[in-house]
């Protein structure tokens, strides 16, 4: 079989005396999606900036295409083709659609020499960015219009199109769902899988399974630092990964202290129903 | 979602060409702008004409807004990208003496002791740039810090040099170099290559206005004027003004500049970027830092240019000068429609912003009825509803769905 697009092999990360990853190993390949779960504290977090050059892992080994890998900065892990799309700190909600676009990419074609004073070719631009938009379903009327007037879906989707536009093999979706209603969190879903389809890699980071469970192919779950495991979506329910996550040992134990407080619930509610009855007496009075 | 995306009508059409102009950022200044200008041409009508219209008058509050303009421009740029300088002003007052003292103390010729102000003041920039990027302190207290620096810097070297005096003075030069008095000094400053393009007036703009004076188009007035063979000075029938000063060439050939710079070029995107939220642009391979370093340098060489046009028009560097100009420079950005937190604004505004800043200054003093003492009440009005303004413009566009 060939080696995986990308892969984590063992990966070891301390701040000081904290241990933030624990060895951890996962892979990832063209047209897949992995899901990587795990409550607040997990290691989601660190290992996202590993894998996108942020941190330098303390030990272990990143592959990719089998070759090992050394990413000292974001801007390494770009040229290799991963791109991570951060819920917020992608998109400046004060610029237009195809300035964020071309961010720190700006097309100035001929005139290389200038450097940064070269002339941004602005008509190409505009024209790009409004086709890559149409092409993840996004009709925007007017390239040069306010990034801040669009939706909190629409701007994560302006920022995978970028990812995709500028070369991106590997897309890393950091809680892309997390700040979205339902209905916004189903576009962006809807676009990840729209993105598998176009033969990347997706790693998509969330704590919320039944965001996780439709699109994923694949999920390691994390806890403590530590991988739980790494389980193909025909190897487990639903329910099984929500056990997993939170522990399944401590999620029972969870349930049972909930019942104790139902049970003791039934017998002072009776008491407050009486001091609602009691206050609206009141206000009828002042009435 | 979708709502901003057009379903169907052209009605939608119609209100955002309005809601366009409305969020541009230099428009609340163009329109303030004119306003002002109405108002004092109204208000100084006498006889039959406006004092305010008059050609001198035009002259005298184009001037001041340049000057004020042209450190605005540097201050726009800078806070688009983010950041403060609150040592322009002491900068100012620094690079007079650093320009001046060379060439009235120690003989240089002028263009030399440019050249080294200059790359001063782009050292100057750097040091501010770094240590803002450096300690992360906010560019407010580090900058602070250097008003204080340099100002007093300024006056410890001008004492040093002077043997006590708080200016250095075009004085000095008279018995060098066959110089026999003040006039002959300032002569002998402005022959020379360089320092001609921050003295007097724009190049081939006196020929045009003697020109139109010979044709009637502009007033001529008896002036007293110094006959350059006899070195006397003499009457003669000249226009009322000799041209367009200096400074408002600077103003207007940097505004294009900068609105070159920030709007069409690849710098001017990462200057919005690296104002506008710096951790994402780094993110994108924006080196944000860099940027940092050339806006500091970008207003620390206005705060120059500023001061070499003062100092080659004044004939001395006075330790106070450029004194609360650092004010002056953010009055006018923020007048202009850039926002103090960064990543949104405009040169243009900023044009308008020292517009509006000049002919109050100099209206006020025009209006014979009105008291000069009410240009700060004026300026600080304007200034609380520029910012009202702006915060209601950065509302519609972000919350706009």
């Amino acid at each position: 079989m060939a080696a995986p697009l990308v892969e984590l092999k063992d990966i070891v990360k301390t701040f000081g005396s904290v241990i933030a990853l624990n060895g951890v190993s996962t892979s990832v390949d063209k047209g897949q999606v992995l899901c990587l779960l795990g409550d607040n504290g997990a290691g989601k977090s660190t290992l996202i900036k590993t894998l996108s050059g942020v941190h330098i892992p303390t030990s272990g080994q990143i592959y990719i295409d089998g070759q090992p890998v050394t990413f000292k900065s974001p801007r390494d892990a770009q040229r290799s083709g991963i791109a991570t799309v951060h819920q917020h700190l992608s998109i400046q909600p004060l610029m237009s659609v195809t300035r964020n676009f071309f961010m720190g990419n700006e097309p100035t074609g001929a005139n290389k020499w200038l450097g940064p004073l070269g002339i941004v070719q602005k008509d190409f631009a505009d024209q790009k960015a409004k086709e890559e938009m149409a092409k993840m379903g996004i009709d925007i009327r007017d390239p040069n219009q306010v990034v801040g007037t669009m939706s909190g879906g629409e701007r994560q989707v302006l920022a995978i199109a970028r990812a995709i536009y500028f070369g991106a093999r590997v897309l890393i979706l950091d809680e892309p769902t997390a700040a979205l209603g339902v209905k916004q969190a189903g576009v962006v879903l809807k676009y990840i899988a729209q993105v598998r389809a176009k033969g990347l890699a997706v790693v998509f980071i969330t704590h919320n399974v039944h965001h996780a469970y439709p699109v994923a192919d694949k999920f390691t779950i994390l806890k403590r630092g530590q991988s739980y495991g790494t389980f193909m979506k025909e190897e487990v329910s639903r329910e099984d990964v929500l056990n997993m996550m939170a522990g399944g040992e401590e999620l029972a134990a969870l349930e049972a202290e909930l019942k104790e407080f139902e049970r003791s619930d039934t017998a002072p509610s009776s008491r407050l129903e009486a001091g609602a009855a009691a206050q609206s007496a009141v206000q009828d009075n002042r009435g | 979602m979708a709502t901003t995306t057009p379903t169907s009508d052209e009605r939608v059409r119609e209100v955002s060409w309005f809601n366009r102009l409305l969020s541009r950022p230099e428009f609340g200044a163009l329109a303030g702008a004119l306003l002002v200008f109405i108002m004092f041409t109204v208000f100084s009508w006498e006889d039959g004409s406006s004092g305010f219209l008059g050609w001198r008058a035009v002259t005298t509050w184009l001037k001041f807004s340049a000057e004020i303009g042209i450190i605005g421009i540097g201050a726009t740029l800078l806070m688009i990208g983010g950041e403060f300088d609150l040592s322009v002003g002491s900068i100012i007052g620094l690079t007079s003496l650093i320009v001046l003292a060379p060439i009235v103390l120690y003989g240089w010729a002028p263009w030399q002791a440019i050249l080294i102000t200059l790359a001063v003041a782009v050292l100057l920039g750097w040091i501010n740039g770094t240590l803002v990027n450096r300690t992360g302190l906010p560019s407010f207290i580090v900058t602070l810090a250097f008003l204080y620096i340099y100002r007093g810097l300024t006056l410890v070297v001008t004492r040093a040099l002077t043997g006590g005096a708080t200016r250095v003075d075009i004085q000095a030069l008279v018995g060098q170099n066959g110089i026999e008095d003040v006039p002959q000094a300032r002569e002998f400053i402005r022959n020379d290559w360089l320092s001609q393009m921050f003295s007097g007036e724009v190049w081939g703009s006196p020929q045009l206005v003697g020109f139109l004076g010979n044709i009637g188009l502009i007033p001529v007035t008896e002036r007293r004027v110094l006959d350059p063979e006899t070195g006397q000075r003499i009457a003669m029938e000249l226009p009322i003004i000799d041209g367009i000063p200096v400074a408002v060439g600077w103003w207007i050939v940097l505004t294009i500049l900068a609105i070159i710079l920030l709007q069409r070029t690849q710098l001017g995107n990462w200057i919005f970027g690296t104002g506008g939220h710096a951790e994402s642009a780094r993110n994108m391979g924006v080196p944000t830092n860099r940027v940092k370093i050339l806006l500091f340098m970008g207003t620390a060489v206005c705060a120059t240019i500023l001061s070499m046009l003062q100092v080659f028009e004044a004939g001395s560097s006075e330790v106070l000068r450029g004194q609360l100009k650092e004010f002056e420079a953010i009055i006018v950005a923020v007048i202009g429609g850039t926002l103090l937190t960064g990543g949104y604004g405009s040169v243009a505004g900023a044009f308008w912003g020292a517009l509006i800043y000049g002919m109050i200054a100099r209206g006020v003093e025009i209006v014979r009825w009105m008291p000069n003492d009410w240009f700060r009440i004026f300026l600080g009005v304007g200034l609380l509803a520029a910012v009202l303004f702006n915060t209601y413009i950065r509302k519609r566009a972000t919350e706009a769905r």
